[in-house]
């Protein structure tokens, strides 16, 4: 009776666990969807017929087009800058023992509990004060680097965690300089967790709409093209687009779960040979 | 010589808390030049200051021996972030303080006066209270749906995953990679007044059921403050999923089992173990999403209507379009010290766990 029940509960539970994924997935089949579809007028809201217009020309709408590509301009130096200054503070962070990390710590939260207008809107009362930069793709760029080093720094620290330090005096006592035990120990060993923080940068940057509002000027950068011009039309390409990141996007994290996995198997099966080894 | 040999040493001992000093001395003139604490012929001086204060460092570096080096290099690392942050955080946030206390010349013009003009937080929660009480009560109930969607969600991912965790996990962030603003619009076109979702739902009759539940209104699901709702719930799952999927993953299954082999009920389980041990996540997630949603304008914008409109639309419509600076950041103002302390008393009553 007890046994049954618990069954059925756990039943329930994956049921409803299956349900919410057909919530998150609802609006992104409805997008990829949409990117098939045959407009009537200015607005790609209702099903009319099949085509692969679209995706033949998914470039097709120009002003999208030059904003997507302002958007990924912008994120590749925000993210170029953000990435070093962040993984500094996180090396900082947790190689070193020193006087106020607490603080430091503390201080690094405090952009990401600050709603993202209170952001903006400050942001821009400073550049209103003053006359050495006009709004435009500096002070974007400006904006984005601010959000995304809190973020690269506290994803780099939770990747570091674990590192053995020692590693380095055992390099150093080798022989090894400074420079050198940096460029051939620390730095590739700490790799990964600054690629994975500088993907998340990327992709915050890309998408990031309400601080770029408040400090764009005249430049759109793509999730400003679609807001300005959702009122007047939306047209298919914006879904191709969008798919298309979207894809993009699945890949990379596809390749990087696949590595993932193949490491993991890796150690697996050096942990068995050791295993046997040891049974011998 | 001898002297000086010496004083070197101590200062090379001691260089942590010079560097340090430096770290906070160089912050502070930063945020005095951006907010603008200086004017005329003293900007120089703090710019000489600033130039001053982190070459003597850099010369310390040089001239104080390893053990100085080491004990500055920590903020050497942190020096060039936290400056930047110092300028272009720190210093904004005194700005929006000041100009919320500014008022203008004239209606048109760009020049703010720093006057204790307490008048425009009295016009803020005048003109905008509704829109502030649409903020917090929105983004509390979106808090709530998202934990009782993501915590079952996160739960089976965790726990029933297997083999096919991560990719479980991939599925549940994937959405997330098309834009956010795309992925409003989607929705508004999904819960379209003729669209499919609306239709359907008349077909069924399940219209009467959600105008009962107030969720509809008059035949409509889009523009209604569900809608709202709802778009910010969808919006910020994955900031209430990812936190507690990782403090349930690094749950040991074998408490589960000892609880079960004490002679525990599976709900006794879950309700003496797994939750308490999962507690640290639901309480990040519920900051991580609260505080983007009660700032939110995009989902208001694209699903509300006119009288749903929360803090975040007013204070871009005014700060934007009706460029009235004093009274947008005075509610910006009141949007940050709220939500700071809101965040102060969750965290001193459910403990001050780490958020990172």
């Amino acid at each position: 009776m007890m046994r049954k029940r618990t069954k059925y509960g756990k039943y329930a539970l994956n049921v409803f666990a299956g349900l919410g994924l057909v919530y998150l997935f609802a609006p992104i089949f409805f997008i990829v969807a949409f990117s098939f579809n045959k407009p009537k007028g200015n607005f790609n809201i209702a099903w009319q017929s099949f085509t692969f217009d679209n995706w033949l020309h998914p470039f097709a709408e120009q002003s999208l087009t030059r904003a997507l590509w302002k958007s990924l301009e912008i994120a590749a130096v925000s993210t170029f800058v953000s990435t070093i200054l962040g993984s500094l503070i996180a090396v900082a962070l947790s190689r070193y023992k020193f006087r106020g990390s607490g603080g430091i710590n503390l201080f690094l939260v405090l952009p990401l509990t600050t709603p993202e207008i209170v952001l903006g809107s400050s942001l821009a009362t400073l550049f209103l004060g003053q006359n050495f930069i006009d709004f435009g793709m500096t002070t974007i760029i400006i904006a984005h680097i601010m959000f995304q080093v809190s973020f690269v720094a506290l994803t780099v620290r939770a990747r570091i965690r674990g590192f053995d330090w020692t590693l380095e005096q055992a390099a150093q006592d080798l022989g090894a300089t400074p420079l050198r035990t940096f460029m051939k120990v620390t730095f590739p060993l700490i790799l990964p967790g600054i690629l994975a923080a500088s993907l998340l940068a990327f992709a915050l940057s890309i998408d990031d709409f309400i601080i770029t509002f408040f400090n764009s000027g005249p430049v759109q950068t793509f999730p400003l093209q679609i807001y300005g011009a959702s009122r007047v039309r939306i047209p298919p390409q914006i879904n191709v687009l969008a798919s298309m990141i979207l894809f993009l996007s699945v890949a990379i994290l596809m390749t990087g779960t696949i590595a993932g996995m193949r490491k993991s198997a890796e150690k697996q099966a050096t942990a068995k040979k050791f295993k046997l080894l040891h049974r011998k | 010589m001898t002297e000086t040999v010496v004083r070197q040493n101590r200062i090379a001992r001691n260089a942590d808390r010079v560097g340090m000093a430096a770290m906070i001395v160089a912050s502070l003139c930063l945020v005095a030049l951006g907010a603008h604490w200086v004017s005329g012929p003293m900007v120089s001086v703090i710019v000489l200051i600033l130039v001053l204060v982190l070459g003597s460092v850099l010369g310390l570096a040089f001239t104080g021996g390893p053990e100085a080096r080491r004990l500055l290099a920590p903020y050497g690392l942190l020096k060039p972030g936290m400056l930047w942050l110092a300028l272009f955080f720190l210093a904004p946030v005194w700005s929006l303080l000041r100009i919320s206390l500014s008022t203008k010349e004239s209606r048109f013009s760009v020049q703010y006066n720093f006057s204790w003009a307490f008048q425009n937080y009295t016009t803020a929660f005048r003109d905008f209270g509704k829109q502030f009480e649409h903020a917090f009560v929105y983004a509390a109930i979106a808090t709530i749906l998202t934990i009782l969607i993501g915590y079952p969600l996160a739960y089976v991912i965790a726990f029933r995953g297997g083999k096919y965790k991560n990719i479980l996990l991939g599925l549940v962030v994937i959405p997330f990679f098309t834009s956010y603003l795309i992925r409003t619009i989607a929705w508004s076109t999904i819960l379209a007044d003729r669209g499919f979702v609306v239709r359907a739902m008349n077909a069924v009759g399940l219209s009467n059921v959600f105008e009962w539940l107030h969720i509809m209104d008059n035949g409509k699901l889009l523009n209604t403050p569900a809608a709202v709702i709802g778009g910010l719930t969808y919006n910020f799952l994955p900031f209430m999923l990812l936190p507690i999927y990782v403090s349930l993953e690094k749950i040991d299954i074998n408490l589960v089992n000892a609880a079960g082999d004490l002679y525990s009920s599976a709900s006794r389980a879950f309700r003496k173990v797994v939750f308490p041990l999962s507690v640290p996540g639901v309480f990040a997630g519920t900051l991580l999403t609260f505080i983007p949603a009660a700032g939110d304008f995009v989902n208001a914008q694209f699903l509300g209507n006119p009288n749903t409109t929360m803090i975040g639309n007013s204070i871009q419509d005014q700060f934007l379009k009706q460029n009235n600076y004093p009274v947008a950041s005075a509610m910006a103002a009141v949007l940050m010290v709220s939500i700071a302390t809101l965040v102060l008393l969750y965290t001193r009553i459910f403990g001050t766990e780490d958020l990172a």
